[in-house]
């Protein structure tokens, strides 16, 4: 004769530790509440599948926010409505973790229910686990996302009112329009025959997570004995009657069978692995001389998106740290370049960099005629100002030299209309203005179009003939 | 030393790999979303997490959860991105996780414009969020303390378990400058002691911020104050520049501060003792060396920021009103110009003699 | 083997300190062999007791206790190799 026990919650602990008081083996849920039934349901598949190990469950904010004292695994609480979040950040970090996040109405349907349908969305590898009991339970009985029209809660005095707090939000429906979650069902704590039931499917929901397969969700439809007044008799009546009425039972999805695991992916810290992503064998080691005697240059490029005028910039900035300077280089960005004008800053120096926005330039290229007309104006006395041909007539500012260069022409003949930018820089570098030699440009350039051979060789002539023009004309 | 033109907000993603960290949560804004896209480049090249979540409350909550793990793990935002996390930063800073979260501060209030502006001063360094709470405020000037101070702020965050704020701005995001890249890599480990990482180990560990007992979240508090204590005592950090015979010292940091830097060099040369107190570290507060500074001496402070203010009452509390303080502003997206400040170093100076 | 001199039957086993006494395996027991106390435990709840016969084992009360600790069901079953 042996003796079989069916009992201990498995799964929960023992003893009630972290909830202490006078009563630290009872729960602290009202009498007749579900929650227990459903910890203890909870509790007993993670230890028949053992994995208290790897699990990780989530407490929200509601009367479950303490069902820390009772999981016995990794427990994390969160804020009101984030445990989808939370719970995504656990699952990415930990590949190998178990993840249950347990959530009550208010929480998941109202606050997090961005949350709730992201992560659902995104597949993440959680089971979440709803319980829907058509109200606030610790706040004290309001009106929850999945309130029965006409069911009187504390801030639906009358029974809710369609006219102004619209319908029960349906869960499960809402989520079964999403393609990533594994499996989605109804179930209700109402009697033993549903208790039976929610069971099975809430087992189902872990052991999809203990075999890695990704997102599950199960609604579980409970009782309030507090808020809603219900007795175990009145709780088998509501929820049969009334509750099922709104939220039919049954499983909207499992496709468990036909999923495969989701890969598991772990990181790399290596140093070599780092060098290797960011190509730091082409990286330089630059020679930078400060407090030098080289005259600081302050330029700003402007034009139209698409002339290239960032990247101008950018190689009159590579340009200074071949030469051994500090440079800066700031752009124009957000909207101000939607709207179809780029313009950038460049500082180059021998002494640290202040700002590194240019407002007074001392070289200013305008690629177009708007860009003229705006930054003219700002040049500082001595300056020299180079602008497309395209831009027309122009007459500078006493103290201030204006150079106009037939980019396209150039570009062209340098083997492409992109090439306006490098042509405009050829010119530039021959003027003498920045003071620094073609070599750097080249180099710089070399490594602004790295991947791109010809890029290089049509930019680099497309430099060498800017010179020309600039020998032939200035 | 292997060195490449760099974008500031590129170097963040940087530091923090080289720091070894592990998942990256991110919402898309101006001027921070350069972040977002490399990170959401460079994560998955290395196995590590990236995810771009649906909100930037979710984002921090991502980050708590990763972080309760025990892993290495960030996000970055904007001013008014960095205004829905403070919920999760409160949450983060009660249950004293580590993590690090940068903000490229944009132009306020509400949605502002995404010029550069330094109007988060107040909402990151005296906590944010509700509750008895510090982070630690970092703030570089350039695009290489973009990365390195990154990289230091999950030493922090680690070390004493607190939430690292990055605060930086629009210009120091968007900028590019030589960045010599870090030689070394973390490989970090995980401190089961506290991180709850669903393993055998950890499985006794828990992470929660409700206390009900009044008791208990008092204790919680005493022992929070205790730890920004210490941290006052060790993690205090500064940068002075022509301050050893200067009466007139310009307070300021980030971008500011580099402007600020010109301002003195340029007031140096009409002869005017001006001088730069840089503080690297805006919570904790380098008071003492400041209150140091104004002991003495007929001096006079000035306050260079873009905001309205905000750093003033720090400045005046650590000096306990020994000396003036002025200050310099823009907002609205406006950067401060160096005339700007120059004219009230001359205008102070000419007042009271202070040559 | 010793065979145990008291023969034990199935029967569900309470621990009455941990009852709330809301009822629900009451209604859940298809044999109806719970019946709710009159007395009060020392938490001040009613509990619930066996009627002392007539327990088949199924389990039903234990899952629908919402306490871990308050029930469990002692199934004898007689074990073949010792018949």
């Amino acid at each position: 004769m042996t003796e079989k026990v069916i009992g201990k919650a498995p799964g929960l602990y023992k003893e009630f530790v972290r909830k202490g008081g006078s009563a630290p083996t009872a729960t602290h849920y009202c009498p007749g509440c579900g929650h227990g039934i459903l910890h203890k349901i909870i509790g007993e598949a993670m230890s028949d599948f053992d994995i208290q190990d790897r699990t990780i469950a989530i407490s929200p904010v509601g009367c479950a926010v303490f069902a820390y004292y009772y999981f016995d695994c990794g427990n994390v609480q969160a804020a009101h409505g984030r445990a989808p979040a939370v719970a995504t950040g656990i699952s990415r970090a930990r590949p190998d973790s178990v993840v249950i996040s347990y959530q009550g109405d208010g929480d998941l349907a109202s606050i997090g229910l961005n949350e709730t349908l992201q992560a659902a969305n995104r597949g993440e590898k959680i089971a979440v686990i709803f319980v829907n009991n058509t109200v606030y339970g610790m706040t004290g009985g309001q009106m929850a996302p999945t309130t029965l029209v006409g069911e009187k809660t504390s801030t639906s005095p009358d029974g809710r009112d369609p006219r102004f707090s619209g319908y029960p939000i349906h869960m499960c429906e809402l989520i079964d329009t999403l393609k990533a979650p594994v499996f989605i069902e109804r179930v209700s704590l109402s009697d033993i025959a549903h208790i039976r039931k929610a069971r099975k499917a809430i087992r189902k929901a872990i052991e999809i997570q203990s075999q890695g397969k990704g997102y599950a969700f199960v609604e579980v439809l409970s009782n309030c004995p507090t808020n809603l007044k219900q007795n175990a008799e009145q709780t088998i009546e509501w929820i049969n009657e009334h509750m099922e009425k709104e939220f039919p039972l049954g499983n909207f999805r499992d496709t468990s069978n036909d999923v495969d695991k989701i890969e598991k992916i772990y990181s790399d810290f290596s140093v070599e692995s780092l060098d290797e992503i960011f190509e730091l064998e082409k990286a330089h080691i630059f020679d930078t001389k400060s407090g030098g005697n080289y005259a600081a240059r302050r330029l700003k490029v402007a034009g139209f998106g698409g002339q290239g005028v960032l990247s101008m910039g950018l190689l009159a900035a590579g340009a200074g740290c071949f030469a051994g300077h500090e440079v800066s280089w700031f752009p124009s960005y957000g909207p101000e370049q939607r709207g179809g004008t780029a313009n950038c800053s460049v500082v180059i120096s021998d002494d640290p960099i202040g700002s590194p926005v240019v407002q007074y330039p001392d070289i200013l290229v305008a690629m177009n005629r708007p860009s003229l007309e705006k930054f003219a104006a700002d040049a500082v006395s001595g300056a020299t100002i180079f602008y497309d041909s395209s831009a027309g007539q122009f007459d500078p500012p006493d103290g201030i030299t204006a150079v106009s260069v037939p980019t396209i022409e150039i570009a062209r003949k340098a083997g492409s209309e992109k090439a306006i930018n490098t042509a405009m820089l050829g010119v530039m570098i021959q003027s003498g203005v920045l003071g620094i030699g073609k070599t750097h440009f080249c180099e710089a350039l070399k490594v602004h179009f790295a991947a791109k051979q010809k890029v290089v060789d049509i930019n680099l002539r497309a430099i060498d003939l800017g010179s020309e023009w600039a020998r032939e004309n200035l | 030393m292997a060195t490449k033109l760099v974008k500031g907000n590129s170097a963040v993603i940087i530091g923090a790999l080289y720091a070894g960290c592990d998942c990256y949560f991110g919402y898309p804004i101006t001027p921070a979303s350069e972040i977002l896209q490399d990170a959401s480049l460079y994560f998955p090249k290395l196995g590590r997490k990236f995810v771009q979540a649906e909100s930037e409350e979710a984002a921090i909550n991502m980050v708590y959860g990763a972080a309760s793990t025990g892993h290495r793990v960030m996000a970055a935002s904007s001013s008014p991105g960095m205004s829905l996390k403070t919920e999760g930063i409160s949450y983060i800073a009660a249950a004293e996780l580590p993590c690090v979260i940068v903000d490229i501060m944009r132009a306020g209030p509400g949605l502002g414009n995404i010029g550069a502006e330094q109007g988060d001063y107040s909402q990151m360094v005296k906590g944010g969020g509700h509750g008895n709470y510090k982070n630690i405020v970092l703030a570089p000037n350039s695009v290489q303390e973009m990365c390195d101070f990154t990289a230091k702020g999950f030493d922090l965050a680690f070390k004493y378990r607190i939430p690292v704020i990055i605060l930086a701005d629009g210009v120091l995001g968007q900028m590019i400058e030589p960045l010599v890249f870090p030689k070394k890599a973390i490989e970090p480990t995980i401190d089961e002691s506290w991180a709850v990482g669903g393993t055998a180990e950890t499985r006794g560990n828990m992470i929660s911020t409700i206390m009900l007992d009044f008791d208990e979240l008092e204790e919680l508090n005493e022992r929070l104050q205790k730890k920004y204590e210490l941290i006052e005592k060790a993690e205090v950090d500064h940068e002075g520049y022509q301050l050893e015979d200067a009466s007139i010292v310009l307070v300021s940091y980030g971008i500011s501060s580099r402007i600020a830097r010109t301002a003195v060099d340029i007031a140096r040369k009409q002869g005017y003792k001006a001088g730069l107190f840089r503080p690297k570290t805006l919570w904790p507060f380098p008071k003492d060396e400041l209150k140091k500074l104004a002991k003495g001496t007929d001096k006079e402070f000035i306050s260079v920021e873009m905001s309205n203010g905000q750093m003033i009452e720090d400045i005046k509390l650590a000096i306990e009103c020994s000396a003036p303080v002025d200050l310099v502003s823009r907002m609205g997206g406006n950067l401060i110009t160096v005339e700007q400040i120059t004219e009230k170093i001359s205008r102070i100076a000419n007042k009271r003699g202070l040559k | 083997m010793v065979k145990t001199a008291e023969k034990k039957l199935t029967r569900p086993v309470i621990n009455v300190l941990e009852c709330k006494g809301c009822g629900r395996c009451i209604i859940a027991c298809p044999k109806d062999v719970l019946e709710m106390s009159s007395e009060l435990n020392e938490r001040g709840y009613h509990f619930v007791k066996y009627k002392g016969s007539g327990c088949i084992g199924c389990g039903n009360c234990y899952y629908s206790c919402p306490e871990p600790l308050a029930l469990e069901v002692h199934i004898v079953e007689n074990d073949k190799e010792q018949k």
